[in-house]
């Protein structure tokens, strides 16, 4: 599989956090060939299954990649002279800041294109001149007139951001989405990876629905489908312009295996030895207390789960020009792959009881 | 002296990484207990069964977690940056030890030196990313070769009695696991008992909620320490809870309501057995009691709580007295819970 | 119906003290019920069973309201309090509340230097005319809802605590005209939503729904100097499509929708910008639920004046009788 071509069709799609029905087909279409059984659940996550090898009742590990992005809706149509404007808010955790004069997609009764326009600095009421522009001033404009907008949008209407992913030197590409649809990516990756070699758990792919809100998809699909352990798959931040030394990895330099509260020790040595199996350059990364990803809802689910999380570097995240390495997205669907073809029936026995072991001089 | 309190005070277990003290817990109730097990977060839960006279089925939950330290990243001369597990105020940590790792290497926590500093710097607070943990390596290689990215640290106290009061680390919570430990020792119930020493409270009450939810218990009971504000202080307000003045009962705070049938029940059975009581000013704050009220179709649930000054710094004190009595609160709680108690129409 | 609402806005049930609130509503409720529970937060659950082909529905209006709770009695006698919900300070002056007891405070502030600024809650106190804690009628930890009686004017409804207690009457009303359904429908009366949508949550645990629709009150953009918000009152049922808590069912917002457009209830779309709803809770219960609100606009939110409009309500009932009577497909 062509990992440009599938970023481009997985970024390109526009599915804000709440607006999944748009790219669950094209994860399904993805995936399907290589799982079981695959459905979208009652909060819109799509949700497929490979079977694994063992006899039944087989163990089963989840894997939640949350193909959400964060996008505007529209709150308002306001007229003026004639032509039609939206007054938007955010869907997720927009930095209004780099919302201005980007490109989008309106998803009313019918898509329509459309830009983020504002008045200019010197037009606008005084104490908000030196101040990034706020919604209340930023408006969507579909260039057509007020009854053309009217016929085709509601509020409530969906708008996603609209950016063609394109490459840059190397195999770094930069567009919008990448987070997370890189993982999704990955994880595409994985199952591939796992056609033709044998695992005996289960592997549940998730691509979770509403993870930029509240991490819904996680908290759900990890109560229903009941894993005996689970890994979140997404972004984290890589080191460039902007970001802080600590915690920020390389593009380039490898998945990022996490520890800290919401990870599981066991999870975070087991990744370690996948990786070490292939000789795969990887970095440690940690959370002190809350990841932000679905590792923190997938954990608490029922009587609790075993979670790993697993972050693939990018730059400018919750921008337009998310950037990241490709290499990075097929090592994370490779290490997913490795990890789950280690996976025997004593896997969660042993790091259970490891969390009772004295600790080694 | 108080061995009980002093072991538990004295072993590391920062949130997440509660090991040492799950396996000093485990035996200590290991005789005392007819199952135990450890879950997929890392409680450690216990059941201690019941005479068979009640059909209740009671979780009592005291978190073993502590607020500490988790190591970031090393700098080019060798000290570690850090972030909190758990909340901190900053003026906390400056000039204080710390034990990294599961080797417990000793650190300081250092600062510029007084005289160096400018007049605005001596009036501001230092922020917990401009300090960093020294444990005398001599570089970068030196100190990686010690210490992880992603290893814990923790305060270093060593408990000591002062009269009635005790001082040292990590009261919140040691002193509810020590009276938790107690009233596993004590003689059955009238019904099954389990007990949740449950993880990472101090980064959000993350692990009572799975313990509660595999329990799936009739009633909770969580013992807790809260902070005492009972300081000199020229204005008429509230001290939250003072030492000396009994066990703290929880009515409303920042994340719950208790449940006003075990709140009454708590506070009747205090006038009963003359144990004195005070009531923790309602309002902010947070225990378990909020997850495991929450969990499934509702646990009705309810705190008690040992007064503790100076929370989440390496100086806490607690009043033994008030230790005591919320021992033998919570127990003749339990003994005297009935399954009219949490009935409703 | 004004005399049903008048009984349930001027009742006392701040937020985890809703023991009479149930009382109330459990009469109204009983004739129309296949069933009824309470669980063990305190939620009142009302079950009609439907004829088996259709879907697991719950309802959730909440009962409670907000209100203040005594945290320290002064030696003077003078209460000092934290807020149950969202209680605004600059909507307490002179304000009066009922204690479960029935004794009743006036509420003040301390002395205000500079009249632009508006205190903290903590600088505000109450007065029930005692001289010390001796003998003071309450103590701390001790519970208050605000008094203000119900008001009809022309379509205009006005009392403390339309927040949430018109949304109570709206699934009372909905009950009664509900000839048949297809599904099974829990009408929740819900505890705790002023402090983080709480009883919703274990009653969407427990009863395990396919579909959850919160009714509740939402704001208005029809005031001056307002939020610019596409919401007035007048203009009939508002839909949740996202709150800052949740982003409501795509599928189940188009079906309420088209359930509007079918039987010419007026409606209007709701995005709104702060606050949300039982509907929150039912979304992330369990394996979730297509959760969704049916929201009645309302102006003054946490005042003692909420203000909404009779035939907004008079829609809002009518569009959930309509999405109950008929099935659902998302």
């Amino acid at each position: 599989m062509d990992t440009f071509k599938l970023l481009k069709t997985l970024t390109e799609t526009g599915a804000p956090s709440g607006f999944e029905e748009q790219i669950a087909p094209v994860v399904q279409e993805l995936w399907e060939p290589f799982v079981d059984t695959i459905s979208v659940d009652r909060v819109g996550s799509l949700i497929a299954v490979k079977n694994g090898r063992a006899p039944e009742p087989r163990p089963r590990l989840l894997l939640a990649a949350h193909m959400d992005e964060i996008g505007l809706m529209v709150t308002q149509i306001v007229e003026h002279e004639g032509n039609g404007f939206l007054r938007v808010t955010n869907v997720g955790g927009v930095d209004r800041r780099q919302v201005y004069a980007q490109l989008v997609t309106v998803h009313g009764r019918k898509e329509l294109h459309g830009v983020v326009g504002n008045l200019p600095p010197h037009l606008l009421p005084e104490d908000r001149r030196d101040k990034p522009y706020g919604y209340e001033d930023l408006v969507i404009d579909v260039g057509l007139p007020l009854a053309d907008v009217e016929a085709n949008v509601s509020v409530g209407d969906f708008v996603s951001f609209r950016q063609p992913l394109r490459k840059l030197q190397g195999k770094r590409v930069s567009g919008k989405a990448l987070d997370n649809r890189a993982s999704v990516a990955a994880v595409t990756i994985c199952l591939e990876y796992l056609q033709g070699r044998s695992h005996d758990w289960d592997v549940v792919a998730v691509a979770t629905a509403q993870e930029e809100t509240r991490l819904l998809g996680a908290f759900t699909s990890a109560f229903s489908q009941q894993p005996d352990a689970a890994i979140a798959i997404d972004v984290t931040f890589g080191k460039g312009p902007g970001a802080s030394d600590e915690n920020t990895f390389d593009l380039g330099g490898g998945p990022v295996i996490d520890r800290g509260p919401n990870v599981h020790p066991g999870l975070y040595q087991g990744l370690q030895e996948a990786a070490d199996s292939l000789e795969m350059s990887i970095n440690t990364g940690t959370h002190s207390r809350y990841s932000g990803t679905d590792a923190f809802g997938l954990q608490i689910a029922r009587d609790g789960i075993p979670t790993g999380l697993v972050g693939i570097p990018l730059r400018y995240m919750h921008t337009m020009v998310e950037s990241l390495d490709m290499k990075d997205v097929e090592r994370t669907g490779r290490l997913l792959g490795e990890f789950i073809t280690r996976l025997d029936a004593d896997f969660i026995s042993n790091i259970t009881a490891a969390l009772m072991e004295e600790e080694k001089a | 002296m108080n061995e009980l309190l002093k072991n538990l005070t004295e072993a590391v277990g920062v949130a997440s990484n509660e090991k040492e003290v799950r396996l000093l817990i485990r035996d200590l109730i290991v005789d005392h207990v007819d199952e135990w097990h450890v879950d997929a977060m890392g409680n450690l839960l216990a059941l201690k069964k019941g005479t068979g006279a009640s059909p209740l089925r009671v979780l009592v939950d005291a978190h073993m977690d502590e607020v500490g330290l988790m190591i970031t990243d090393v700098d080019s001369n060798g000290t570690f940056k850090f972030e909190g597990v758990g909340g901190f105020n900053d003026r906390t940590l400056l000039g204080k030890v710390v034990q990294v790792g599961p080797e417990k290497i000793i650190g300081v926590i250092g600062a510029r030196p007084v005289h160096l500093l400018k007049a605005e710097q001596r009036n501001s607070v230092v922020k917990m990313d401009a300090m960093r943990i020294d444990i005398g390596a001599k570089n970068k290689d030196a100190a990686s070769g010690k210490v992880k990215v992603g290893e814990y640290a923790a305060f270093v106290t060593e408990y000591e009695e002062l009269g009635e009061t005790a001082v040292g680390k990590a009261f919140d919570n040691r002193a509810g696991c020590a009276a938790l430990i107690e009233l596993l020792r004590a003689r059955p119930y009238p019904f099954d008992v389990y007990a949740s020493f449950s993880v990472q409270e101090e980064v959000g009450l993350r692990g009572a909620q799975v313990a509660a939810y595999g329990v799936n218990p009739d009633a909770a009971l969580v013992l807790e320490c809260t902070p005492a504000y009972d300081l000199p202080n020229d204005d008429d307000v509230s001290p939250n809870v003072a030492l000396g003045k009994g066990p703290s009962i929880y009515v409303m705070d920042g994340v719950t309501i208790q449940d006003p049938r075990l709140v009454a029940h708590i506070t009747r059975t205090a006038a009963a057995n003359g144990i004195p009581f005070q009531i923790r000013q309602p309002g902010g704050g947070g225990t378990n009691t909020a997850v495991i009220q929450r969990t499934r179709g509702g646990i009705p649930a309810a705190t008690i709580a040992v007064p503790g000054r100076h929370a989440h710094t390496p100086t806490m004190m607690i009043n033994l007295d008030d230790y005591a009595n919320v021992v033998k609160l919570a127990e003749a709680t339990l003994r005297s819970l009935t399954p009219e108690v949490i009935k409703r129409n | 119906m004004n005399e049903l609402i008048k009984k349930l806005v001027e009742a006392y049930g701040p937020s985890g003290f809703e023991d009479g609130m149930r009382d109330l509503i459990r009469p109204e409720v009983e004739a129309y019920a296949d069933e009824i529970r309470v669980d063990a937060l305190g939620n009142l659950i009302a079950i009609k069973n439907g004829d088996g082909s259709g879907l697991k529905v719950m309802i959730a209006a909440h009962m409670d309201e907000i209100g203040v709770m005594v945290t320290h009695v002064t030696k003077e006698g003078f209460l000092r309090f934290t807020n149950i919900g969202g209680v605004l300070p600059h909507n307490l002056m002179g304000s009066r509340v009922q204690f479960a007891n029935g004794t009743i405070g006036l509420i003040y502030s301390d002395r205000i230097e500079d009249r632009g600024k508006i205190h903290p809650l903590n600088k505000f106190y109450i007065d029930v005319g005692a001289s010390s804690p001796d003998d003071c009628p309450v103590s701390v930890g001790d519970a208050a809802g605000f008094v203000r009686p119900f008001m009809a004017q022309g379509s205009r409804l006005t009392a403390k605590t339309m927040d949430d207690r018109i949304g109570c009457v709206v699934a009372i009303e909905a009950m009664k005209r509900l000839k048949s359904t297809p599904h099974q429908v829990y009408f929740a009366f819900t505890v705790q939503e002023e402090v983080g949508v709480r009883g919703a949550m274990t009653a969407a645990n427990h009863l395990d729904p396919d579909v959850g629709i919160a009714l509740d009150v939402t704001l208005t953009g029809d005031v001056p100097e307002a939020r610019p918000m596409a919401i007035s009152l007048g203009k009939g049922a508002a839909i949740k499509v996202k709150d800052s808590g949740m982003i409501a069912h795509a599928g189940l917002v188009r079906l309420m929708k088209q359930r509007a457009d079918a039987a010419s209830i007026p409606y209007q779309l709701e995005v709104l910008d702060g606050g949300s709803t039982d509907a929150r809770s039912m979304q992330i219960a369990n394996a979730g639920t297509a959760a969704g609100c049916i929201s009645i606009p309302c102006r003054y939110v946490h005042s003692q004046s909420e203000t909404v409009d009779a035939g907004d309500v008079e829609s809002c009932i009518q569009l959930l009788v309509e999405i109950l009577a008929n099935p659902i497909e998302l």
